[in-house]
């Protein structure tokens, strides 16, 4: 593998590590202007990460291994997840590697690791945060499998560099009535992964309408750096794969460098418009009661199985 | 070759020298040299079965040994494997056994009884594999049907539910032996013989139709077998009840043999069959997934959750086999070849990680007495090493990276993505909701097992019991271990296993896909691939755990960890009581899934003697039961009781009527000879 | 659509910044670097001073601005503000919040009952000021201050 294809890789990782928290800071920044308000500035989640890493770290008396190590853990899975998933080239030096379900795989993982952490404090919050969150990922699953089989069709292939690259070459695939589909209900079940409005407000002070939250309650310092970033770093990961899935134009399909650096200027456009997006519409939108979240995941789950099945009348016996 | 019938004599040897042994011996002698008696039973059946899949073949027949049939053995690599597994899964549950019995006292699993069944089942469990006519597989089935009965009757004395958990599960596997029966004795009369062999080769002449109903009565039985829907009753049932050691030997060998059934008769001696019996099996395999794993998430009782779990998971591998059937009907041979290694890998990490589960929850039992996960918690600390291989089943039983079931969930997956460029609309139309059927089994299964680690292991204890529990005995640890390395082998390198898969395939007569190899899974189909290397994931996730925990340490100013008091929002000290229980943990999936599960629920008032406008107690009681058995089985038990209760009014009691019956019976008679038939 | 005209047609509605408040900046304010997450306990007041830091979270003031956040734990604050006088039954719940922050955290007392009791000094169901219960690093006088005050403070402690 070339160096180009290591630079990729590297350069994948210090741009969904260090841009999560610019990406999130400017969705805060839209939301602000958009409300009236003057908004901290977009490198305000650096200045916050910064001062929980040297703030004093803190173990709960009573928790135990899981909740010390699923912070890390989050990270971990994001992080290999942004290493495979194809955001700046499709010719990387782990494109062999990366499978789509492994990739949803490993998000879910980092949830679960989470939810093991809220059981581990003992505390009500805690508890009631896992329970939610677990609900919401088994919901979830059956939209992000179902989306994986509708991109693999035209395709051939669930190996996500062969996805992007058969989109690039073949744009008229995203426009057909499968990649519509498909692109709403992976849509849906992004916001639902990461935890956004409308199936749950990041920044709610009410214990009872968190689903996220309330497993990081007993957190503090570098620990709960890593959560922040982590959460951060996994909506700058689906927003990414949701750019790299279907508007994959900009994405080096070769090992040089003057596309790796292209790839690199047009991956934060699309994110900061993406992040654009998806900030005003929180403007606009309300978090939905807990009970009414699976409805709104059937119904993408519904959109995706249609995916499937448009994807596989169209195109035939392929 | 010689090794394998060296193997098997050897376990029919020391399973004929167990029995006696453990129903001669003292309590003190009895447990370790039955223990090991067993142990050396799998260790010489898995040899067999290891050498099966290396790819000896062996054929033999004893015509004297079971007149007047005889006895027919046959092994091949397919049945090497379920040999290999069970072996496996009894040397360490053998091992693990002797542990658990020691502590009992001799009532129990460490009764006369019990000891004495234990070395016959294990022996069964390894021989049914090598079964190659009717009779000898109908008679070791049996065996093996009793040998488990009594082994689950085993604490009979402690509790009164053991008993009706008995009686469910004697009447389910009988009616599947008579389904059994039915179906084979017809094939059998049809093509002309009742070797596997003869039927192998009549099969062909028989008529579509009967082949039809030889395969809806062979899978109903074999299905309820391996505890999939709707047949599945008896599982939740006698699995609780039954001593660990041997609610292990059954969710993780033989339930496979169910399994081992259908593939062999289907695949094998049927030599496949039209798209609807693939399809309905696939149905049946989607819906014990989803209804299993559902049930298992509502389960308080540990081990009712986790045999709940071997429901779904074989809901898994029926939905392999019915691909893989479903594929060859459609002439697509490699496709089909790795659908069924799909299966047969899932099977072989389904062992793995089940054993090691109910066995960690034997543990459990064992000492605090509770299988109700909403009076265990903080075990982690009063049991470590239970706790972390618990941890470590669980994740294979989630399906997530870098646990083993993920693999073999990956590349059923594969196979049914794959499968859409098999023709036809009923493909097009399972084959999606397939996928989403697994997707939702999977996703429950993670908020299933998040529940049964982290209500029953973490947190603090919510009663006495579990504040008094103690690690496991040595053995148990022992035990323990084993499955958890080779629950860990099979995650890291599955390549081990690539030849003998393939091999095992093979035997059915689909081509060998290599699927899966030294270097990971490999998905080559035409000019289509995908690759998953479990040990780069692995790699890959440890890479990335020591650069998050890394680069914090690097940044942070150098202050030291505090222990501080938990945040207990300012009033009054955490109670266990306030940790979130198993049932409430459940209740949002509950409210999502109201329709399907259909809770009951009772409220009791009980007002005060003197004034019915006082309330002197209310008593608030849920229940979510089995719809399965609520819906499909109570009707049919109360027509049969009606029935049976409108057969008494034949027995008037008259002499008259019954010499009147006897006249009737013999004109009738007189009449068919008549006739002629 | 109406939500769409409204913020089209009324833009900003954030005062302009006043001038950075005078006064040396705290040691623990330095170590925070311009990010500072902020708990409110309402130690038992009568819910004057509540509205005037909702209002100077609100677009108008707009502390978050200068880096302070509202947080739902104390685990994730650094500072504490804390306002009415401490009543007996949350003196305990007070310390516990506090102690729960982790270094460097600052405490807060908004207001003149929090300062001094203000105006339920001598009260039965008092305990004392929250300086008696919990050590106090800034003060904000005023029944209740006016969100200007609050933001000003804030902003010594964000140092921006």
């Amino acid at each position: 593998m070339s160096a180009v294809g290591y630079a990729a890789v590297a350069g994948q990782l210090v741009v969904v590590g260090a841009g999560a928290p610019l990406l999130t800071g400017w969705m805060r920044q839209v939301r602000a202007r958009l409300e009236g308000r003057a908004g901290a500035g977009v490198l305000q989640p650096w200045r916050d990460l910064r001062k929980l890493l040297r703030k004093e770290p803190i173990t709960p008396v009573g928790t135990g291994p899981a909740f010390r190590a699923a912070p890390a853990l989050l990270v971990a899975t994001t992080t290999v997840a942004a290493a495979l998933v194809p955001l700046l080239s499709t010719d990387t030096a782990v494109s062999g590697h990366a499978d789509l379900i492994v990739v949803v795989a490993l998000i879910a993982l980092g949830t679960l690791a989470l939810a093991l952490a809220g059981l581990d404090t003992g505390t009500a919050f805690g508890g009631m945060g896992a329970s939610r969150e677990m609900t919401v990922a088994a919901l979830v699953e059956p939209t992000l499998l179902l989306s994986v089989f509708a991109l693999s069709i035209p395709a051939g292939t669930t190996n996500i560099p062969a996805i992007v690259d058969g989109a690039v070459h073949e744009p008229a695939r995203l426009a057909s009535p499968a990649g519509l589909l498909a692109t709403a209900a992976l849509a849906v079940a992004v916001l639902a992964e990461t935890g956004r409005i409308p199936v749950d407000n990041p920044s709610t002070h009410l214990e009872l309408t968190m689903i996220h939250e309330a497993m990081v309650l007993e957190y503090a310092g570098p620990d709960l750096a890593l959560v922040e970033l982590g959460a951060q770093m996994r909506l700058t990961l689906l927003l990414g794969l949701l750019s790299s899935l279907f508007v994959p134009w900009g994405i080096a399909t070769t090992a040089s460098w003057a596309a790796l650096v292209v790839a690199l200027v047009l991956f934060a456009a699309k994110l900061v418009l993406l992040g654009a997006v998806l900030a005003a519409a929180e403007v606009f939108w309300a978090k939905v009661r807990l009970f009414r979240v699976p409805e709104l995941l059937a119904g993408s789950f519904l959109l995706a199985l249609l995916a499937v099945t448009a994807s596989y009348f169209l195109n035939g016996t392929s | 070759m010689s090794v394998i019938p060296a193997a098997l004599a050897t376990a029919t040897a020391l399973a004929g020298a167990g029995a006696p042994a453990g129903f001669v011996l003292p309590y003190r002698l009895r447990i370790p040299v039955v223990g090991l008696l067993t142990a050396g039973v799998g260790v010489s059946g898995g040899a067999a079965g290891v050498a099966a899949l290396g790819g000896s073949r062996w054929v033999a027949a004893f015509p004297g040994m079971l007149p007047p049939a005889g006895v027919h053995m046959a092994v091949d690599a397919l049945a090497g494997l379920f040999m290999a597994v069970a072996g496996a899964v009894v040397v360490a549950v053998a091992v693990y056994g002797i542990g658990y019995a020691a502590g009992h006292g001799a009532h129990g699993l460490g009764s006369r009884t019990a000891q004495a069944v234990l070395p016959l089942f294990a022996l069964t469990l390894v021989s049914v594999p090598v079964a190659a006519s009717v009779s000898t597989f109908l008679a070791l089935w049996e065996l093996m049907a009793l040998a488990s009965l009594l082994l689950v009757l085993a604490e009979h004395r402690e509790r009164a539910s053991v008993r009706q958990a008995g009686v469910w599960y004697a009447v389910m596997t009988h009616l599947g032996l008579v389904l059994l029966l039915a179906g084979f004795a017809l094939f059998a009369a049809q093509a002309g013989g009742e070797t596997f062999a003869a039927l192998r080769a009549g099969a062909s002449t028989v008529s579509p139709t009967v082949r039809g109903l030889v395969f809806v009565l062979v899978a109903l039985a074999f299905t309820s077998k391996a505890g999939a829907v709707p047949l599945h009753a008896w599982l939740p049932r006698a699995h609780p009840e039954a001593p660990s050691p041997v609610s292990a030997l059954m969710s993780a060998a033989m339930v496979n043999l169910g399994v081992y059934g259908l593939v062999r008769t289907g695949l094998d001696l049927l030599g496949g069959g039209p798209a609807w019996w693939w399809l309905a099996l696939m149905t049946v395999g989607g819906a014990s997934a989803v209804y299993g794993i559902l049930q298992a998430a509502m389960a308080s009782d540990l081990k009712r959750l986790l045999a709940y779990s071997t429901s779904e998971n074989m809901g898994l591998v029926l939905i392999g086999v019915g691909a893989s059937g479903l594929f060859a009907a459609y002439g697509d041979r490699p496709l089909a070849a790795m659908a069924l290694a799909a299966a047969l890998l899932h099977v072989v990490n389904h062992s793995a990680f089940k054993a090691l589960l109910f066995c960690a929850a034997g543990s459990v039992l064992r000492t605090t007495g509770l299988r109700d996960l909403d009076r265990l918690g903080g075990l982690r600390s009063r049991m470590p090493v239970t706790a972390a291989l618990f941890a470590l089943a669980a994740l294979g039983a989630v399906a997530l990276p870098p646990g083993n079931g993920f693999i073999s969930e990956w590349l059923l997956l594969q196979s049914l993505i794959h499968g859409l460029q098999v023709p036809g609309v009923a493909v097009a139309v399972v084959l999606p909701l397939s996928v989403a059927l697994i997707a939702l089994s999977a996703g429950i299964a993670a908020a299933a097992f998040v529940k049964a680690l982290g209500v029953g292991f973490f947190a603090r204890p919510r009663s006495e019991q579990a504040a008094s529990a103690k690690e496991a005995p040595v053995l148990m640890l022992a035990g323990m271990t084993l499955l958890g390395a080779a629950c860990t082998a099979l995650a890291l390198v599955p390549g081990l296993l690539g030849d003998a898969l393939d091999r095992a395939v093979a035997a059915v007569g689909l081509p060998g896909s290599g699927a899966v190899s030294a270097d990971g899974l490999k998905v080559r189909l035409a000019d289509v691939s995908a690759t998953l290397s479990p040990l780069w994931v692995v790699a890959a996730l440890t890479a990335a755990i020591l650069l998050a925990v890394g680069l914090p340490r690097l940044y942070g100013r150098r202050r030291r960890r505090v222990n501080a008091r938990l945040w207990d929002c300012g009033g009054g000290a955490p109670t266990p009581r306030m940790a979130y229980t198993a049932t409430s943990f459940a209740e949002p999936l509950q409210r999502v899934f109201d329709d399907v599960l259909a809770p009951e629920q009772d409220v009791n008032v009980t007002p005060v003697r003197e004034s019915a406008y006082l309330v002197e107690r209310v008593r608030f009681q849920r229940r979510v039961p089995d719809r399965i058995e609520h819906r499909l089985y109570e009707p049919v038990l109360r027509s049969l009781a009606g029935v049976g209760q409108a057969a008494r009014r034949l027995a008037g009691g008259s002499v008259h009527l019954y010499l009147g019956y006897g006249f009737a019976g013999l004109v009738v008679l007189l009449l068919v000879l008549a006739v002629g038939w | 659509m109406g939500l769409l005209r409204k913020i089209r047609t009324i833009g900003r509605v954030a005062e302009p910044a006043p001038p950075r408040p005078e006064g040396e900046q705290l040691s623990a304010a330095k170590e925070l670097g311009g990010s500072v997450q902020v708990r409110c306990v309402d130690a038992g007041s009568c819910n004057g001073c509540e509205i005037e830091i909702a209002a100077a979270f609100n677009p108008v003031y707009d502390a978050e601005r200068y880096g302070a956040r509202l947080v739902a734990s104390p685990r994730h604050a650094d500072v504490a503000l804390v306002t009415g006088p401490v009543t007996r039954n949350m003196a305990e719940p007070l310390r516990r919040t506090v102690a729960a922050m982790g270094e460097p955290k600052l405490v807060v007392a908004v207001g003149d009952c929090a300062i001094n009791c203000g105006e339920f000094a001598g009260g039965y169901g008092v305990e004392g000021a929250v300086a008696d219960v919990v050590p106090v690093d800034l003060a904000v006088p005023g029944c209740p201050p006016e969100p200007d005050e609050i933001v000003a403070a804030l902003r010594r402690v964000t140092g921006r």
